[in-house]
């Protein structure tokens, strides 16, 4: 029974570090923070689930996806219409109304249904992902090139947004709505539940990412990313791994989306261009590009010193953040889970089993 | 309605000229070297505080050469990002060769920095650079067409820049040196080039032209800490629309995307025009994800 | 649509000018009222302070703008503290940054009134971010004073709108458009959003009331540098005037480039509605002069309170400074929400907005008006034209107009 809970948890160490994260989201959280640090920490935590998608499609699919809030925004965007229909009631959302709407446009109908809504957070994204990933990989379009381009999207996407406002809200995005199926959104428990929700939701994610690195998908994800030839030589069809992770790391992306949305109470164009795009990718490398529960720690620091630095010193947060990116490029590559490694080396000097980062190492050089 | 179209056609040309200088530089350094420079932006808004400076200079101290500040300024802009790419290269990007998503992601750092630079050292709001007596104005042609004579300067100065870029690099000792690098590194290396050199001088050139497009653009646009950010995407946009590698593909993507701008803009909304244009290259990229121009862009 | 009211500027300007200011030498004198009668809400209010917070942004694209806005705000807090404070209580400021991004707004605004307990915000410049922290501050059941011209459709009973809504600003500029200049045909130009979208809805109507027409309305998006071809659409079409609602950077690109293709205001009626002393710096007086700018306030205004604003604006932040019309109507917010504390006799929102109703002030831009019952102002339209200088030659001036957010068109 044990044995096969490490197994599914991808060994006996990953489920300790991640009963460790768990304790630390479920438990500690809620007690040391107060209902405002605890609402930003869910909001942090929405991040998140967009550097764990991340490390699975970079660190381990070698694919650098610079427009992740596409995937976040849609996710948000789908979410925040079911909201704004409920709390506008028969009435048409007042944004249309500001921009001269006489009817509700036909795409936005069905998300009158709750459940339709869930159902569109995880198949638009998923299936938007799968379009550019068909498009891109299967003719072997890759690497810089592939960054660059979904960052053109990103920028393309948010300035679509901006300027359909009589659809999407414009540049205000959608705002003001208050409750979920009658729930009151702005309430203590309401914060408190949808907390939890989320720290759940983002456990669930990680379990989910093991398993898929732990399958056999997942050896040969890594090894497309180091020879990716070989193993197109072995008769497998390289894009299709690739569309595949890039599919799964957009739906992540949208349910993190999502839950910003509740938690949060508005999406905007700003969340889902290059400037969030990016800010997510350093989440992951700071936690570590090779660590799915690296990504989680690392959304958290880089938030709080966000927050910490502009509530402090708000001229030095852009130096500071600056420094950061160049120093885990230049400095620590594999983030805080390769700092964390490398302690534990020199603690341990045998060590039974080389770190993942380590094997990662080695199978790139 | 025959003179609309004759300045409809020159702001098409005035668009294309600018897209062009943007993307000169960036062409050079990610077609050429293949590395990605996020702060390309940043190195346009130094071009363009270099503007700036060179004004405020040449107002106190030699006000009676302010008819030619601007070339000096262009100079001034050229040599300064030239430097500061220099030094970029070998702090930064020579590290970083064979990592190019994390240049990527170390260079978008940089340009936090330098932005961040920008606002403490020249404060948070825009500045403005005077423009030149014989600048001023329009070049009456007839009695309705009048062709602005800053647009046609940034003309001219983009056809030189790009004619200047494609004589160094195919015509020149260091452009063979460059264009052989490109291909084969290692073979390069062993002929006795020295490659270091040469992607330093590559990775230089392509940022100093980036200010010299800096303080062009001081003449259309505004100088302020944000200014990089504002160029930054178009500029990859046409670098990619035209497809990597492919200085010509460049030149066809930029003259592509200013036209189907500057058309669509004539006959719809401004902000149509910009979505409908972003569309288009959305779909042909989908068709076409290596770009208009390019040959290969496999891993 | 209704006619703009002026009938309250002769009875205002007649009433006791100064009301606010002798009240607050009066309570200064007094011994201060006990925390538990004034603060019955749990607000970060005690014996000897009172705190409230300033969220704009410092950082980011909008901090050029909202940074000088922060600085009026912080001289009429340093003011009425010299004075006495608020109720016998110190002011004490808790400074967020916005950062131009809506959600740390949202999250400023929740950490001002959960943490910090502010009696009273001043904040946010774009739309964007007042519709971002709008559900924050009627949940949180905050008081919010926004300072900017703004496109009205909006009364939230947690705000309170010292700028002008957009008809305040529009329809006497067009009304004298027509009048004065003899405006016949109009180009509309605007950056894509809800403003400009906005105030040329309520400018169409006026123009086609009046008999004029409009040739084009047309939209660029944020941030767009390229005016060729939209400067060529307005040389075929020969508007009599461009009314411009483009906003920022924009600008600068935007009158570079019709100078450069002979078009100024020297030649040709412009008429700019967002662009105040402070961006004609930005964008170049050279670029600029002879276009008409409508707004509430300008630096020029001639009167006593605004001689004395200007002198200690540029005493506290220097002579170089300019002053425009957001940096005013966020100077006159702390004023009037002192005015509306002690009137109540209590920190606590519901009471101070209540007695909000009403409130006179003596302003720099003249005697303002809380209307009685939607939290705008009553205020004045001037036309101002931007000179060599960068300052406003006042060439028209209204009397108090009625506010009107949810005007009927």
């Amino acid at each position: 029974m044990l044995e096969r809970l490490f197994q599914f948890a991808g060994g006996r160490r990953d489920l300790v570090n991640l009963l460790l994260l768990g304790a630390l989201l479920l438990v500690v959280m809620p007690l040391v923070l107060d209902s405002f640090r605890l609402n930003l920490a869910g909001k942090y935590l929405s991040f998140a689930f967009v550097a764990v998608g991340l490390v699975l499609c970079w660190g381990y699919g070698g694919i650098l996806s610079l427009g992740q809030g596409i995937f976040f925004g849609l996710g948000g965007y789908l979410m925040a219409m079911f909201l704004k229909l409920e709390s506008s009631g028969a009435e048409l959302p007042d944004f249309m109304v500001w921009n001269s709407l006489e009817s509700l446009p036909a795409f936005w109908q069905p998300f009158h249904s709750f459940g339709f809504t869930l159902l569109a957070i995880f198949v638009v994204p998923t299936l938007l992902a799968w379009l550019i990933g068909a498009a891109m990989f299967k003719r072997r379009v890759g690497g810089v090139y592939f960054a660059i381009i979904t960052q053109a999207l990103a920028w393309i996407l948010s300035i679509l947004f901006i300027g359909q406002q009589g659809l999407t809200g414009g540049i205000n995005g959608i705002t003001n709505f208050s409750t979920l199926l009658g729930w009151d959104l702005y309430s203590e428990s309401a914060k408190l539940t949808l907390y939890y929700v989320n720290a759940a939701l983002l456990i669930g994610v990680l379990l989910a990412s093991r398993f898929i690195l732990d399958s056999r998908l997942g050896k040969l994800l890594v090894a497309v990313r180091d020879k990716e030839d070989r193993v197109r030589f072995s008769g497998f069809d390289v894009s299709n791994f690739k569309i595949f992770v890039f599919c799964v790391a957009a739906l992540f992306s949208a349910i993190g989306g999502a839950m910003f949305t509740l938690q949060v109470g508005l999406i905007s164009p700003s969340l889902m261009g290059i400037v969030p795009s990016i800010e997510m990718v350093v989440f992951a490398a700071v936690g570590g590009r090779y660590s799915v529960i690296g990504a989680v720690y690392g959304t958290l620091l880089v938030s709080y010193g966000k927050t910490f630095l502009s509530e402090n010193f708000p001229e030095l947060w852009l130096y500071f953040i600056g420094a950061l990116f160049i120093a885990v490029v230049m400095v620590f590559p594999n983030g805080l889970a390769g700092l964390v490694d490398n302690l534990r080396q020199r603690l341990r000097p045998r060590g039974r089993a080389l770190p993942v980062t380590a094997v990662a190492e080695e199978a790139r050089a | 309605m025959g003179d609309i179209l004759i300045m409809q056609a020159f702001s098409g040309l005035s668009l294309f000229s600018v897209l062009l200088l943007m993307a000169l530089g960036l062409a050079i350094i990610f077609g050429l070297m293949g590395v990605i420079n996020m702060a390309h932006g940043e190195l346009m808004a130094m071009g363009a505080y270099t503007t700036y400076l060179t004004s405020v200079v040449f107002e106190k101290y030699l006000p009676g050469l302010m008819g030619a500040y601007l070339i000096f300024a262009i100079v001034f802009a050229f040599l300064v990002t030239f430097a500061f790419g220099n030094l970029m290269e070998r702090f930064m990007i020579q590290h970083l060769y064979r990592r190019p998503l994390d240049t990527l992601l170390a260079t978008w750092g940089l340009s936090l920095i330098l932005q961040q630079g920008f606002r403490t050292i020249f404060g948070a709001p825009e500045v403005g650079v005077p423009m030149p007596d014989w600048l001023l104005g329009a070049w009456q042609v007839t009695d309705a067409i009048e062709i602005p004579l800053n647009g046609l300067f940034v003309m001219a100065l983009s056809l030189l820049v790009t004619l200047a870029v494609f004589v160094f690099i195919f015509r020149s000792r260091w452009g063979l040196r460059i264009r052989a690098v490109t291909q084969n590194r290692v073979m390069s290396g062993a002929v006795g080039i020295d490659t270091k050199r040469v992607d330093r001088v590559t990775f230089s050139i392509g940022s100093g032209v980036a200010g010299i497009a800096g303080a062009a653009f001081t003449l259309l646009g505004s100088t302020g800490p944000g200014t990089g950010q504002l160029y930054i995407v178009d500029t990859f946009m046409v670098v990619v629309f035209g497809g990597v590698q492919s200085l010509i593909g460049t030149i066809v993507s930029a003259f592509t995307i200013a036209e189907a701008q500057s058309t669509m803009e004539f006959f719809l909304s401004g902000s149509m025009a910009k979505v409908l244009t972003l569309l288009g290259i959305v779909v042909i990229l989908f068709f076409r994800p290596e770009g208009l121009l390019s040959l290969k862009v496999r891993k | 649509m209704h006619t703009p009211t002026r009938r309250f500027l002769s009875r205002i300007a007649k009433t006791g000018l100064a009301a606010a200011m002798a009240l607050s030498l009066a309570q200064g004198a007094q011994a201060a009222p006990a925390t538990a009668a004034v603060n019955t809400t749990g607000l970060a209010v005690d014996d000897a302070s009172v705190t409230v917070g300033i969220l704009h942004s410092l950082s980011g694209t909008i901090a050029i703008t909202e940074s000088s806005v922060v600085d009026a705000e912080k001289l009429a807090i340093d003011e009425i503290n010299a004075a006495g404070g608020v109720l016998g209580r110190q002011i004490k400021v808790v400074v967020e940054d916005g950062a131009s991004d809506w959600p740390t707004f949202a999250e400023k605004a929740n950490k001002l009134l959960g943490s910090d307990k502010a009696a009273a915000v001043f904040g946010c410049y774009t739309s964007a971010s007042r519709k971002a922290v709008l559900p924050v501050f009627e949940r949180g059941k905050g008081l919010l004073y926004y300072p900017t011209y703004y496109e009205g459709l909006e009364q939230s009973p947690n705000i309170i709108y010292t700028g002008q809504e957009a008809t305040q600003q529009n329809i006497a500029a067009v009304e004298w458009l027509i009048k004065e200049k003899g405006a016949k045909t109009f180009y509309l130009l605007g950056s894509d959003y809800i403003w400009p979208r906005t105030t040329n809805k309520i400018a169409k109507k006026v123009i086609e009331r009046l008999g004029g027409k409009v040739v084009a309305e047309e939209y660029a998006p944020l941030g767009h540098t390229q005016f060729g071809s939209i400067i060529n659409k307005i040389k075929l079409r020969k508007p009599d005037v461009v009314l411009s609602t483009i906003v920022g950077g924009s600008n600068v690109a935007l009158y570079k480039q019709l100078k450069a293709a002979g078009l100024d205001g020297g030649n040709k009626t412009l008429m700019a509605f967002a662009i105040t002393e402070e961006e004609v710096r930005g964008i170049g007086a050279e670029n600029v002069t002879g276009v008409y700018v409508p707004m509430g306030y300008f630096q020029t205004v001639d009167n006593e309170a605004n001689r004395k604003f200007v002198a200690a604006f540029k005493a506290r932040y220097g002579e170089d400074r300019v002053i425009g019309d957001t940096m005013e109507a966020g100077y006159i917010a702390p004023y009037l929400w002192k005015a509306a504390v002690e009137k109540a006799g209590s920190f606590d929102v519901e009471k101070v907005a209540a007695a909000s109703a009403g409130l006179e002030l003596d302003a720099p831009e003249g005697m303002v008006k809380l209307h009685d019952s939607n939290h705008h102002l009553y205020k004045y339209t001037r036309i101002g034209q931007i000179r060599a200088d960068g300052l406003m030659d006042i060439v028209h001036e209204t009397g108090l107009i009625e506010p009107n957010p949810y005007p009927e068109l």
